[in-house]
């Protein structure tokens, strides 16, 4: 089965859905109908794709993507990848736990490192990163914190210590934003 | 025989007494020998049994995705090496046939024949010592550990002689592999694989039918073949549970259309199962490289004609667009997801781990058994943190 018959199977048996292809894969246009897309796909007699090998993220500065590779293990000729699109600041996507356990570390990760906030999911919780991070480093916006320069945490704690701090140092702290969230420009600091 | 062993134990129902039991929280690593590196349970005790796990994991996290996404796309070889580091060659192949997919490099026949014969190493390598760990787990503490690292050390000489390392290879390129095999070094090969069946035959003997081995593995941590398909398990844990899945012979990547092999299967999916389906896919590695050997032919082990993009490794740009590249490692189905912009570096470079995803079920499988139990179980997945972690 070609990609556009794929696509042709699955818009025939679920009505309302809207795929689009883009490079060897199918682009599920809104998200939400993604769980109803993956079900039909592991059921379908045809299809079986009942295993689904890899979920990720992707930072396409305009938006982030979730990709999906499915394949089967019943009839091992097909394959698919299946990806949504979701915007940058409310990144929200349907879990799939549900249907694939096999997804639940793999969401995790992608939470972790792109904050993707997969709806349904039992424990949506940091898995690589340590509890408490904040920010998401593997967006492309995300600026890797500076050894050289002392942050918030480190003056607090020189400064409960009885360690004086000069003044700026702690000016550079407070207009360093920590993780993914940093818009920094570059030439404010020098300025500063 | 058996039966008269067993020693009657009395089993205090604390429902029926009117004991209060209290559950216990205990912390299994990270550092800890039997968490195989630094990994950490969180185990919900009820007296012995195991009620809840958690796996905790990241601690030997570097972010390498990030690392690759910029650095250029040969820079990343030496890096796949650090992944699974016990199986650096067959990491390398995942990354080099995901690039070669990318910028639709041709691989010459002998180079394809290296990459099958030091993945079949790998393999050998991976499984004797997930065995040997395994029985350390149980209690057999590294005898029969330095027993398979004894056959494992044959192996990684060979490595050493080919790339230079005996873990970290680096060995394959975009196109082919570093540098070619001599007769030399395929008559160590040749004399390892002739040398190998007479060890696993005395491994076999000495574990297959042992009492403790028997009494340890069997029943513990069944893993159903529903469950394991539904959590995209892959590798030997899959094939133990029963289902015929290798994507050597599901997609046929490199030559492994040329060789006769059998997929071992289990058919419970507990713990014996696992040790014993790897058992039978090192004598089914070996029927491969005996196949490699003697149909390898002299010839160019770099792709002759490569493309304009390949020219220049270091200043190597492939077209726009994306790849997904998967083999059957030793530990399961190592992928590589890349999405190139154009540039010398990827946008999106991505590692599905096979011994991360495989981690899913841990808790389902060790839910009623015992804290010792838990830890053969996590032994019998068989984890590298390198891997897991990344």
């Amino acid at each position: 089965m070609t990609l556009d018959e794929v696509k042709r199977h699955i818009e025939k048996h679920l009505p309302g859905v809207a795929l689009k292809p883009v490079r060897e894969s199918l682009l599920v246009e809104n998200p939400l109908d993604l769980p109803r897309v993956v079900e039909f796909l592991k059921a379908d007699g045809v299809l079986q794709l009942n295993y689904l090998s890899s979920v990720t993220g992707v930072d396409y500065l305009t938006f982030l993507e979730c990709v999906y590779h499915l394949y089967s293990m019943e009839n091992k000729t097909y394959s698919l990848q299946l990806r949504v699109r979701v915007d940058r600041e409310n990144p929200h996507v349907p879990s799939l736990v549900p249907i694939f356990r096999g997804a639940e570390f793999q969401e995790r990760e992608a939470y972790d490192m792109y904050g993707f906030q997969f709806d349904g999911h039992p424990d949506l919780r940091r898995i690589l990163m340590w509890d408490g991070y904040v920010g998401y480093p593997m967006r492309k916006d995300y600026k890797q914190e500076d050894s050289e320069v002392l942050d918030r945490d480190d003056i607090e704690w020189l400064q409960k210590h009885g360690v004086s701090v000069a003044e700026e140092h702690i000016k550079m702290a407070e207009s360093l934003q920590t993780g993914g969230e940093s818009e920094q420009p570059e030439s404010e600091q020098t300025e500063g | 025989m058996f039966e008269k062993m067993r020693v009657k134990t009395k089993v205090i129902d604390s429902g029926k007494s009117g004991l209060d039991t209290q559950t216990l929280e205990v912390n299994v690593g990270p550092q800890h020998p039997s968490t195989h590196g630094v990994f950490r349970m969180t185990i919900v005790l009820d007296g012995e049994v195991v009620k809840s796990l958690r796996p905790v994991m990241g601690y030997l996290h570097r972010n390498h995705e990030q690392i690759a996404e910029n650095i250029t796309y040969s820079a990343s070889m030496p890096y796949t090496d650090r992944l699974d580091y016990f199986n650096s060659m067959s990491n390398n192949q995942a990354w080099a046939m995901t690039v070669e997919q990318l910028a639709e490099v041709e691989i010459p026949d002998r180079a394809e024949y290296i990459r099958v014969i030091m993945s079949e190493l790998t393999r050998l390598v991976n499984h004797v010592s997930v065995i040997g760990f395994l029985l350390n787990d149980m209690g057999a503490f590294f005898t029969p550990t330095l027993f398979a690292f004894r056959e494992r050390e044959k192996v990684l000489d060979v490595f050493e002689a080919v790339s230079g390392s005996r873990m970290m290879c680096n060995y394959l390129r975009f196109g082919g592999v570093n540098r070619d095999l001599t007769d030399d070094q395929l008559g160590q090969i040749k004399k390892i694989v002739a040398d190998f069946p007479a060890f696993l035959d005395e491994f076999e003997t000495l574990l297959a039918q042992n009492e403790i081995v028997c009494m340890r593995c069997q029943n513990v941590g069944v893993l159903p073949a529903e469950l394991a398909i539904n959590a995209s398990i892959t590798g030997p844990m899959l094939r133990a549970s029963g289902v015929n899945y290798d994507i050597r012979k599901v997609d046929q990547y490199s030559v492994y259309d040329r060789f006769e092999f059998k997929i071992p299967l289990g058919e419970k999916g507990d713990v014996y199962d696992r040790y014993y389906v790897r058992m039978l896919e090192m004598r089914e590695s070996l029927k491969i490289l005996n196949q490699a050997l003697e149909q390898i032919e002299p010839g160019p082990f770099m792709a002759p004609k490569v493309p304009a993009c390949l020219k220049n490794p270091r200043n190597f740009k492939p077209p726009v667009g994306e790849a997904y590249g998967r083999v059957e490692a030793p530990k399961g189905e190592l992928g590589f997801y890349v999405v190139s912009d154009g540039s010398k570096e990827p946008w999106r470079y991505h590692v599905r781990a096979p011994s991360f995803i495989n981690l899913t079920v841990l808790e389902a499988m060790c839910i009623g058994y015992k804290l010792a139990d838990a830890i053969v179980i996590l032994g019998s997945i068989d984890i590298v943190l390198g891997e897991v972690d990344r």
